[in-house]
């Protein structure tokens, strides 16, 4: 099987996709807090980066990432793929995650998520991700779903009708 | 100090303090660990920093996953007779309820520990246990703490 973009919505221009990202990352305080930022956004596609930090570490001992921090980074690219898939801006909740976890990641490097949502229906959108610090070697893999329209307050409800 | 003797200062004297404070991760977030009569109870205090969506408000779906799966890895590594390190194989995460912007609680459960593998399951909630926020199973991989840093193999690529 492949996971091609299953999407009949309509698409936008490639600056609303970047638009959408950035925004929710901006809004996002966690995100603000580490330093999250986009490094590319498309349609159903995100990429993001978390700058290394000491914070990070799960065993200073050995210099390795905690295993919690490349789950979160994927819950967030995850969720953000969700975002440029949708026609126009909407509330989403996470369903559930899994993450499976192929080495850990190093001290002193970046890391990286990518995220595609790869097939979105009327309620429910489905997700794959992964995360590296070096492109070839991926850290995690993970496949999520989300809940569409789980709330009335938007996230850019502020924005609605921008893009 | 070291991360084996604050996980021995945690088994026998029930100090937790200086366990947390010896993984950045955990302290970052502020996690905080104490035992109760029904075992060990994992806190994420409340901050600025660890919201998702501040309309809501409501905390960072990541952060209660990071939450998760450190209480979990704490959970066996002061539970467990022996100083071996739990490696995440897999982390499967079930979200029921949004997490508001408030305290949040876990507790863990060892379903099964091999020889060499162990299922852990965390059960989370804010107000009221009963009403979990999210419920999640973790694999883990058990390997030896090694002691001497010149043999351990520091960089795992």
């Amino acid at each position: 099987m492949n996971f091609d973009i299953d999407n009949s919505d309509p698409i936008h221009s490639p600056h609303h996709y970047l638009k959408v990202a950035e925004h929710f990352v901006d809004d996002v305080p966690h995100c603000r807090d580490l330093g999250v930022s986009v490094v590319e956004a498309k349609h159903g596609e995100v990429l993001l980066k978390l700058p290394y930090r000491e914070d990070l570490l799960g065993d200073t001992e050995r210099g390795l990432i905690h295993g919690g921090v490349l789950t979160s980074l994927i819950d967030n690219a995850s969720g953000l793929s969700v975002f440029c898939s949708l026609p126009e801006m909407e509330a989403i909740a996470t369903l559930d995650l899994r993450l499976d976890n192929m080495r850990p990641g190093v001290a002193g490097e970046d890391i990286y998520a990518w995220a595609r949502c790869y097939r979105l229906t009327s309620q429910v959108a489905f997700v794959r991700s992964v995360a590296y610090q070096q492109r070839h070697l991926p850290l995690a893999t993970s496949s999520s779903a989300f809940m569409r329209a789980s709330s009335n307050k938007s996230f850019m409800s502020n924005k609605k009708g921008q893009s | 100090m070291s991360l084996s003797s604050a996980l021995q200062q945690a088994r026998d004297g029930g100090e937790f303090d200086s366990l947390s404070q010896e993984i950045p991760y955990a302290r970052y977030l502020g996690i905080g660990m104490q035992r109760d009569d029904r075992g060990l109870i994992f806190e994420l205090p409340f901050q600025e920093k660890l919201i998702g969506n501040h309309l809501l408000p409501a905390l960072h779906g990541g952060v209660v996953a990071g939450f998760m799966e450190h209480s979990a890895l704490l959970h066996l590594m002061v539970e467990q007779a022996q100083n071996r390190l739990p490696k995440t194989v897999d982390f499967s995460l079930d979200y029921l309820r949004s997490a508001g912007a408030k305290n949040t609680y876990a507790r863990c459960e060892v379903t099964r520990q091999g020889r060499r593998v162990a299922h852990v399951q965390i059960v989370c909630w804010q107000d009221n246990p009963d009403k979990p926020v999210a419920a999640a199973r973790v694999h883990f991989v058990l390997e030896d703490i090694v002691e001497d840093k010149q043999s351990s193999d520091a960089n795992p690529l």
